[in-house]
């Protein structure tokens, strides 16, 4: 079901890219991201297929982990891929009813559909190589200029990475309370929209009860454990700029450029 | 004075409405009295409600007092100076296994504490490796929480309480929600902390094979304390404990039931062996009716 | 009345490379009436074993009839199934969510269909056969002791009047007397209603108390299928499955080797009990 979930699952294994500095691979990932909406040419593409495949090989995580995060945009990228298709004038190759099929629409939909592809598993690198604490703490260090203008860049980053940890253990109690609903013929699945609304109140209900009361005791957890604010405290993990991180900003520097000169 | 004292204390639960009137109180601690020595290894037990788990979370200053005063270490709860010394001096391992583990990767999670206490990074290091040792997790330190067992997931929340060097350790109830296996790992490993690191512990449990080795016993029902002393004192009244709705584990009951039917054994037998040991003798000179297997 | 279960194999994550036997050729029948003890190591495969008696998981393979009828069969109908085989999940919480005990026991009967008179009709006899006093029917079942939130959970299921209540660690959590209130009440439903009951526990001081039957799971295998006595002889084993015998099974099989004749099979406190006082002449004035 929903477990099947890639982002945000850290791969542990030991990689160069394991071992850059958080900030560095989210700066990469912006700017991959960004080089994939500059790309316009299939030679540019071509560039960004050997990074990508690069940067792969040196995670060390199987490609098979990568492409899991497809399954959650697969609907997306067809959508989207046919409307490219099909409503993109141009020089017509065939035409079935009002439907037609052009060369630009083809070559639209391709950059389109690896425009997706390559953005989930670029991103799926990034959350794969990078610990959910070590992410928020790179978002946290990298944003930390908001504080000066009131925004509490710690407790927000704090909130992340418990709801990170948390999701897992909440979706495998949806499906235990779906389950405890059905042994007393709950059906979730037939009737129409009003019906179906209804009926997710039996579940609703006892998960949101949970939430709560796991809210409160990891609360009480956490204030056991001495924690009171982002105020005082010291880091287990540090972020320091390493050599390998500049070589890093380099590569993606060299990347950018190759991208846009071809 | 002990590590953990407590005088004269008292502690309600109020339930109050919308407009802030006092609905209801809550009576869970009543007037009690308490001192524990520094590295003892103490059970608290009771039935569900009888105000063990409220006196635990008074010991390190999650609840204050209504009435009367906690100490720690010498410092009194209610000293807002001193509630991040106190915290740290007495930690605190939960019921629920997942609802108190913060990182999303083990060794984070041991650090979480330290790095509160505003440690140095080099400490903080140092203090994961030797509290992951201590409780034998070191293999699974860049694990994910949530593909460790029930019985795991308790040490690693017991190992972070260690990184912040506590003298005391409370655990309330941290067996509750595992299975036979797990409870024995927990307990294996609360047992060692105490023996090698002279940590005291205070065990909330209401499981009675997990209290026969500790130093002392002690039994709450009502928000009063009714019964203090060593498990064999505790265990040689079966009778007693039954009516605070506990139990006794089946070697105690069975020597218990046969004392009582006047075969001559000790009081408050608590494992295999020493039941064998004192009903072996009497058996075998009970001659003709014990017969050998042929 | 039965339940068959034949060659039931059940696979996670099938087709991919965590393919993995979370149940491996388990076969079993429950008759009508029996008490059976299901017990196993955390990941032995009896919560998984459960959940296919009431169609909630689908077998691999395999097959499973109850009351000879295959209920993979095209048509069969699976709501059906779920009222005559009531399954109580270990954590009433997860199942609780009515402002009222009585509206959340209502959930049930209200699922089959049921009218209004024939479903309060159902819930008032569930929750008195649980023993759930009528001052809690009121109450917001959130605010129940875990003791009273078991019965209310159990009585939610009671309600849709199974044949079979198959229940995950009813006592899990519950302190001594609460453990025995609710395993006597479970005992009660057997005696009295001559309802089917499949108990999984951790405690095999509990089993050995209450079921006239084990089945010993292991690895997603079954490893014993018998009665109490003969399953605890086999203790060794048991303990190299990470489970182990009650207590008194080791004093006796201790008190065995040094020599003294009693019976192998003795299980629980009472039996000990009058077996010693009778090696010692007492007599032994109760059983």
């Amino acid at each position: 079901m929903i477990r099947e979930i890639t982002l945000g699952q850290y791969y542990p294994v030991d990689s160069v890219l394991h071992r850059l500095d958080p900030r560095t691979k989210l700066f990469g990932t912006m700017v991959f991201i960004v080089s994939l909406f500059l790309a316009d040419s299939l030679a540019a593409y071509g560039v960004a297929t050997v990074f990508l495949v690069l940067v792969i090989r040196l995670s060390k995580v199987p490609f098979s982990f990568m492409v899991r995060g497809l399954k959650a945009i697969l609907f997306l990228l067809l959508i989207s891929v046919s409307f490219n298709l099909f409503l993109t004038p141009g020089t017509e190759i065939f035409r079935v009813g009002f439907l037609k099929l052009t060369w630009e629409g083809l070559r639209l939909a391709g950059f389109m559909a690896l425009r997706l592809i390559y953005l989930v598993i670029g991103s799926s690198v990034m959350t794969l190589t990078t610990t959910p604490n070590e992410l928020t703490d790179g978002l946290e260090k990298s944003m930390g200029f908001l504080n000066r203008v009131g925004v509490p860049v710690h407790e927000i980053s704090m909130m992340m990475s418990i709801a990170l940890r948390f999701i897992p253990i909440l979706v495998e109690e949806t499906d235990k309370i779906m389950k405890a609903q059905m042994a007393r013929g709950a059906d979730f699945e037939s009737g129409n929209l009003v019906q179906k609304a209804k009926s997710m109140v039996p579940l609703l209900v006892p998960l949101f009860i949970s939430a709560f009361r796991r809210a409160t005791d990891l609360a009480m957890a956490m204030e056991a454990r001495c924690y009171h604010g982002g105020a005082g405290r010291s880091k287990m993990k540090p972020l320091h700029y390493a050599r390998r991180d500049y070589i890093g900003y380099l590569v993606y520097l060299v990347y950018l450029v190759a991208v846009i000169v071809i | 004075m002990g590590i953990i004292k407590a005088s004269r204390l008292i502690y309600d639960y109020i339930r109050r409405d919308e407009e802030d009137h006092v609905e209801e109180v809550n009576r869970a601690i009543d007037g009690l009295e308490l001192d524990i020595k520094a590295g003892d290894f103490v059970a608290i037990l009771g039935h569900n409600g009888s105000g063990k788990s409220t006196f635990a979370k008074q010991v390190n200053g999650i609840l204050l007092p209504t009435e009367g005063t906690v100490w720690i270490s010498g410092m009194k709860t209610t000293d807002e100076n001193h509630i991040w010394d106190i915290r740290k001096t007495a930690g605190m391992v939960f019921q629920n296994p997942d609802n108190q583990i913060i990182g999303n990767v083990v060794e984070e999670d041991v650090g979480f504490g330290p790095e509160n206490l505003g440690v140095p990074t080099e400490e903080i290091w140092r203090r994961v490796d030797e509290s992951l040792e201590a409780v034998g997790m070191t293999a699974y330190r860049l694990k994910s929480p949530n593909k460790l067992s029930g019985g795991q997931k308790q040490r690693v929340a017991i190992a972070g309480v260690m990184a912040m060097k506590p003298q005391c350790i409370i655990l309330d109830e941290p067996t509750a929600m595992l299975d036979p296996n797990g409870r024995t790992e927990v307990i294996r490993t609360i047992h060692e902390l105490n023996r090698k690191e002279g940590i005291t512990v205070l065990l909330i449990t209401h499981y009675m094979e997990e209290v026969i080795w500790a130093d002392r016993v002690i039994v709450m029902d009502d928000g009063h304390l009714v019964m203090d002393g060593t498990p064999r004192e505790i265990f040689s009244q079966v009778k007693e404990l039954k009516g605070y709705r506990l139990d006794v584990p089946q070697v105690t009951e069975l020597a218990y039931e046969l004392k009582k039917e006047g075969v001559e054994l000790p009081d408050g037998i608590l494992t295999i062996e020493e039941l064998i040991e004192h009903l072996l003798p009497v058996l075998q000179s009970a001659g003709a009716k014990a017969v050998k297997d042929s | 009345m039965s339940i068959r279960a034949e060659h039931i194999n059940y696979l996670y994550g099938e087709g991919t490379a965590f393919e993995q036997y979370a149940l491996k050729d388990v076969s079993f029948e429950i008759g009508d009436g029996q008490f059976v003890g299901l017990i196993g190591h955390t990941g032995s495969g009896k919560s998984t074993l459960i959940q296919h008696l009431n169609g909630l998981l689908r077998a691999s393979s395999g097959k499973i009839y109850y009351n000879g009828e295959d209920i993979y069969q095209e048509g069969y109908d699976m709501k059906a199934l779920r009222s005559r085989v009531g399954l109580v999940f270990q954590y009433p919480e997860h199942q609780l969510f009515e402002v009222d005990v009585f509206s959340d026991v209502c959930f049930g009967p209200g699922n089959q269909g049921l009218s209004k008179e024939e479903k309060e009709e159902r819930a008032r006899e569930a929750l008195h056969l649980v023993g759930l006093e009528e001052r809690f029917w009121t109450q917001s079942p959130f605010e129940l002791s875990g003791g009273q939130k078991r019965r209310a959970a159990i009585a939610g299921v009671l309600a849709m009047r199974p044949e079979v209540l198959i229940l995950d660690e009813p006592t899990a959590g519950l302190d001594p007397r609460g453990r025995d209130e609710i395993l006597d009440e479970i005992s009660a439903l057997h005696k009295e209603k001559r309802m089917t009951i499949v108990l999984v526990s951790h405690s095999m001081e509990d089993i050995a108390r209450y079921a006239d039957r084990i089945l010993v799971m292991s690895h997603g295998e079954k490893l014993f299928d018998a009665p109490p006595k003969e399953v605890f002889r086999h203790y060794q084993e048991l303990e190299r499955i990470g489970l182990a015998a009650p207590q008194i099974t080791y004093v006796v099989q201790r008190l065995r080797e040094q020599g003294i004749l009693l019976q192998e099979d003795i299980t629980t406190v009472g039996e000990a009990k009058a077996a010693i006082l009778r090696l010692l002449g007492k007599g032994g004035s109760e059983a």
